[in-house]
């Protein structure tokens, strides 16, 4: 059974992030990811990044997946692709993976869960009509496979997500009929939805699905508009006819791993449902040794994910006394000043409620 | 209102707008970004220190010292809330010209008539395609140049090439 030193569970933004900071340091790593190619949905994301150069502002997702899988080929890192993390055994801290047909055992000295998150779904009836999708889909189809999902689209949600995935839709020619949210205001940033706007696309807030119809597939949606206490208003409804309807409501952290691993887990819907309780300096769980990062710590932008994973990254190889010149501290002090730049603003507001209740 | 329907209203657009005064000397930028976001490519791509260093919170709302800004464009393709546009109400007697990230393909040609569009993608008139800049700059964000009549100069803010 291999033992390295550090072992890295996903490799998107937060992962690829954590294996170059480790790898910066001195560590051994091993990266393994369950996809063919590294990145995770930076792969699919065509729009330009905020935040600011040290997070790759400007740069589109894409680009920024290859600049990291390029700084990380500067170092000695393990890659294994098409590889499912299937446990995390408590007792010796074995990791089990499957790939390519085989099951293998690793027992890392530390391991750092970067394995994101996944889409909520929304109930309604007929929410399993064919051409009902999650936005991440509808991604990976136009972006990464080239074909458009249908033909007329009804968004629903207007979080980031749902507004950038829109706003490819109508770049792949796909006609975007409307987006809507039951929130009572744009969740997303405002430069996204002007953007939507501004290529006639309309967004309703308050307004909720009532109802897919269709015979085999998707037909049309009703939809109704909602109250301030978010109940449905009778006689509100109206119809949209779509062959496809994109659900885009929000993510909830993959974080099977740190449940089994027996971390300590906590409520807290501002992160996105169940998140592990750590040491917000390190990012190590209850569990010793085990770190995190990304959106399976709680969901937020890849920006801070990116942060997140170097701030793992460090903390683990410290952990296992590589301090390369005694650059640890200023490194990690960077990270925090980041992270703390980028939610420090209105937009980052649910995240600062969420992590103080985290941390409470 | 700008929350509810991303549009933003006249109240936002007052707060953004260059001075007359400044509009009449030649081309300048207009940033429609009214939300504190974590953002800062616009003051790192501007050449001529025309936008406010974000130095205490790089969620501010950047400020623009139109006195410096000499509208350029090069900060056009580099705001990732594609939120910068850039007005030139000089351009001729009739025609302001202005500058907009387009990252839609076919790109117009140079002296196409195409339909101008304003914030909520209506057709407020034609627009005269003078410039389109795809460079290894512009990193796939497209800039074009466009004539429209003057009074549309702060309306139209898109553009769609029709069928």
């Amino acid at each position: 059974m291999k033992k390295p030193e550090i072992a890295v569970i996903g490799g998107g933004p937060a992962g690829l992030s954590a294996a170059i900071a480790a790898s910066e340091l001195g560590a051994r790593v091993t990266l393994i990811d369950r996809n063919s190619r590294l990145g995770g949905q930076l792969v699919k994301q065509t729009h330009m990044f905020f935040g600011s150069e040290k997070q790759y502002a400007s740069i589109r997702g894409i680009d920024i997946a290859a600049i990291l899988e390029e700084t990380m080929n500067n170092y000695d890192v393990e890659v294994m692709l098409d590889a499912t993390v299937l446990g995390y055994y408590q007792e010796d801290g074995v990791i089990t993976i499957e790939q390519n047909d085989k099951y293998i055992k690793l027992k890392p000295q530390r391991t750092i869960v970067a394995t994101g998150a996944s889409e909520k779904v929304l109930a309604f009836p007929n929410n399993d009509l064919p051409g009902i999708y999650g936005a991440g889909a509808v991604q990976t189809l136009m972006n990464q496979y080239g074909v458009i999902p249908g033909n007329d689209v009804l968004m629903v949600g207007a979080g980031n997500i749902g507004l950038i995935v829109s706003y490819q839709l109508r770049q792949a020619g796909v006609n975007v009929k409307a987006i809507i949210d039951a929130a009572p205001r744009i969740g997303g940033y405002l430069v996204h939805a002007s953007k939507v706007r501004r290529l006639g696309i309309p967004i309703y807030t308050s307004t909720t699905v009532k109802e897919a119809v269709g015979d085999q597939t998707l037909e049309k949606v009703v939809l109704w508009k909602l109250d301030e206490s978010w109940n449905p208003i009778e006689g509100t409804e109206w119809e949209v006819d779509v062959d496809v309807m994109c659900i885009s409501v929000g993510l909830s952290p993959l974080a099977e791993l740190l449940w089994q691993a027996g971390c300590e887990m906590k409520y807290i819907p501002e992160l996105g449902g169940h998140v592990p309780l750590r040491d917000e300096l390190t990012l190590e769980t209850t569990v010793k040794g085990l770190y995190v990062a990304g959106d399976v710590a709680g969901v937020e932008e890849a920006s801070s994910a990116m942060v997140e994973g170097r701030l793992a990254g460090l903390s683990a190889a410290k952990s296992l006394g590589y301090d390369k010149d005694g650059i640890y501290e200023a490194l990690k002090k960077d990270c925090l000043k980041q992270l703390n730049d980028l939610r420090s603003g209105p937009v980052g507001e649910k995240i600062r409620q969420g992590l103080k209740k985290l941390a409470g | 209102m700008l929350e509810k329907t991303g549009v933003a209203t006249q109240k936002d657009l007052e707060k953004v707008m260059p001075s007359k005064e400044r509009l009449k000397k030649g081309p300048v930028a207009v940033i429609e970004c009214f939300q504190r976001i974590p953002c800062n490519p616009c003051y790192t791509s501007c050449k001529v220190g025309a936008i406010k260093e974000l130095v205490e919170d790089i969620n501010d709302i950047p400020e623009l010292d139109e006195d410096k800004c000499i509208g350029c464009g090069l900060c056009v393709s580099k705001c990732p809330g594609l939120a910068i546009f850039i007005v030139d109400e000089t351009y001729s007697k009739d025609e302001a010209k202005i500058m907009l990230p387009y990252e839609f393909l076919p790109l117009p040609e140079e002296g196409q008539i195409v339909d101008a569009l304003n914030r909520e993608g209506k057709v407020v008139g034609k627009a005269r395609v003078l410039q389109v800049k795809n460079g290894k700059y512009e990193d796939k964000t497209p800039v074009i140049s466009i004539a429209v009549p003057k009074r549309l100069s702060m309306e139209v803010r898109n553009i769609r090439l029709g069928d």
